[in-house]
């Protein structure tokens, strides 16, 4: 059943730009944000909370903008290249913050993003401030496109890159480190004694994460033709959270179900008063008062424990 | 007599002026099943703790097959092919039988499989085959946190030997566990042991069960080893009817 509603859903979101062309660029930046709120749920899994993902978002952005800055000019290795870089910047800073828990976890991510935020806007002659970064229209595979055919081939290029990184995301939860991950939560000192190096689960997923936040930020610097340091401001990096908890945890979906429901909320709301933060709000308490697994809880409401 | 497998020297561990461990040498043999008991707060679990690398001793050292363990880490002792089952299980609660079985399997088989399932054929076989051992076939398909104290032990025991230990160190394996359960886990426990040629040490305050499996006894009191040798002969020693057997 659950086959049979991916594939009409999968099929909606590719044949829905054809019907609204508006909606390209909304589903575009719903499977960027969904990526990158599906590093977030990762992460969720152990426990552990990161109100700083925004800032591996922003990295990658920029990583875009400096690399074709530097001369380089095919989307395939501005996208691969900075999504390394991020994975990169992720160990590094991983390496240190998964040492700590809970609230410690959740305010360093957010310190050392608040850092990333002020280094790209006060970096004036390098970042161009609160101005940002033009990200121009790169070429494809060597063939040089208008802006409208790159935006069509950035978009469906986005849905195979969901379904491929859900897929791979999917089976890594699924192998024994993805199940060690969720031991994290709630046994670390059982996993300890099972030989297993919880340093390294963790710090595998926190790189996971990253990567997978790279590549929504990559996506939305394409999408948008900029970057600003907005994208690694803490509000950023909350709303990452707010897609991954709203969409529910329980399964690679769920980040992206949550990130298509609040960009078309968000974009239908805006459409109708300027106070659309009032709908997007109440739509939020209801799904997190009446849906504890988040959207995706609705899919698996049947599957309940073997008892 | 066998080789010693386990080696500990003057070992020292006092915890805000109590001495849990004052100069205690004690050595365990390939092969046994060594039974420690004593009162409550005399540091048996302590031992354990020290075993494990949780406790790091004051001074004295630990030696594992001839090689230093003292001060390394539980996941590095573990590694080395010590193994151990909690007074108060420690499973991943969300989990299912299952899955912390298989968890520990693949544990043992190295984690770093990261494109292949967690619940190969052959890993599931071998899980189910564990918890057949232990009499829970029946609950591999629950959540663990749902499973009745006496389960919940006999999981923790069971996902210690899925780790195939050279030694096994098990706190309290009967508590919990229902008087008609109790030893038909120790004869499936025994004969995991014995097949699996597993050296085994247990903290006990069931004296039948001590009595009737331990090959050794070694009896803790106040930090120190006050008596040990064959249960017999220790459950005959005056001290230890009047200080450890009256109060156990």
């Amino acid at each position: 059943m659950r086959a049979i509603l991916l594939i009409v859903a999968i099929l909606a979101i590719v044949a829905a730009p054809m019907a609204a062309p508006w909606l390209q660029f909304v589903l575009t930046m719903a499977i960027a944000k969904g990526l990158a709120a599906l590093g977030v749920a990762v992460l969720l899994r152990a426990g552990m909370i990161s109100i700083g993902h925004a800032m591996s978002f922003a990295a990658s952005a920029y990583g875009v903008a400096f690399l074709a800055r530097g001369g380089i000019s095919d989307f395939g290795v501005l996208l691969v290249l900075s999504v390394v870089v991020t994975g990169l910047a992720g160990a590094v800073v991983g390496a240190f913050l998964i040492r700590y828990r809970a609230i410690f976890f959740a305010m360093l991510n957010l310190a050392v993003s608040m850092v990333f935020y002020a280094l790209f806007a006060k970096l004036y002659g390098l970042t161009g401030g609160t101005d940002g970064m033009t990200i121009p229209v790169p070429t494809v595979f060597g063939v040089v496109l208008s802006e409208p055919t790159f935006k069509a081939v950035l978009f469906y290029g986005s849905v195979a890159l969901m379904l491929l990184v859900g897929l791979a995301v999917h089976r890594y939860l699924d192998s024994p480190l993805g199940h060690a991950l969720s031991a994290v939560h709630t046994n670390e000192v059982r996993l300890e004694y099972l030989g297993v190096p919880v340093w390294a689960v963790l710090l595998v997923a926190y790189i996971v994460s990253a990567v997978l936040a790279g590549m929504g930020g990559a996506i939305a610097g394409f999408a948008i033709g900029r970057v600003v340091p907005d994208f690694a401001f803490w509000t950023a990096s909350g709303h990452l959270v707010l897609v991954a908890v709203l969409g529910g945890i329980g399964g690679v979906p769920g980040a992206f179900i949550g990130a298509f429901f609040l960009e078309l909320l968000h974009t239908e709301a805006a459409a109708f008063t300027d106070a659309w933060n009032l709908i997007v709000g109440a739509a939020l308490i209801g799904v997190i008062m009446f849906l504890p697994k988040g959207l995706y809880g609705l899919l698996t409401r049947s599957e309940v424990p073997a008892k | 007599m066998s080789a010693s497998i386990l080696q500990v020297r003057d070992l020292h561990v006092e915890f805000n002026g109590v001495k849990a461990a004052d100069g205690v040498s004690l050595d365990i043999n390939e092969g046994e099943f060594l039974a420690v008991i004593g009162p409550n707060g005399s540091g048996k679990t302590t031992l354990l703790n020290l075993c494990t690398g949780y406790v790091r001793p004051k001074s004295g050292s630990i030696h594992l097959d001839g090689r230093a363990i003292t001060g390394l880490s539980p996941r590095v002792i573990t590694r080395r092919g010590v193994a151990r089952a909690f007074q108060i299980p420690q499973l991943f609660s969300d989990q299912s039988v299952l899955d912390n079985m298989m968890l520990a399997l693949a544990a043992k088989d190295g984690l770093w499989t990261m494109l292949r399932p967690l619940a190969l054929p052959a890993r599931r076989e071998e899980a189910t085959a564990l918890l057949d051992l232990v009499g829970l076939r029946d609950d591999k398909n629950r959540v663990s946190r749902t499973l009745p104290e006496g389960h919940r032990k006999l999981l923790d025991i069971a996902v210690a030997l899925a780790l195939k230990p050279r030694l096994l160190l098990l706190d309290e394996p009967t508590s919990g566990v229902s008087t008609l359960e109790r030893f038909s886990l120790m004869e499936a426990l025994m004969s995991a042991l014995r097949t699996r040629n597993i050296t085994a040490l247990f903290v006990e305050h069931d004296m039948d069960v001590v009595a009737r499996y331990a090959d050794r006894v070694l009896v803790w009191n106040a930090g120190t080893v006050m008596a040990q040798g064959h249960p017999d002969e220790v459950f005959k020693d005056e001290r230890v009817l009047k200080n450890v057997v009256g109060v156990a």
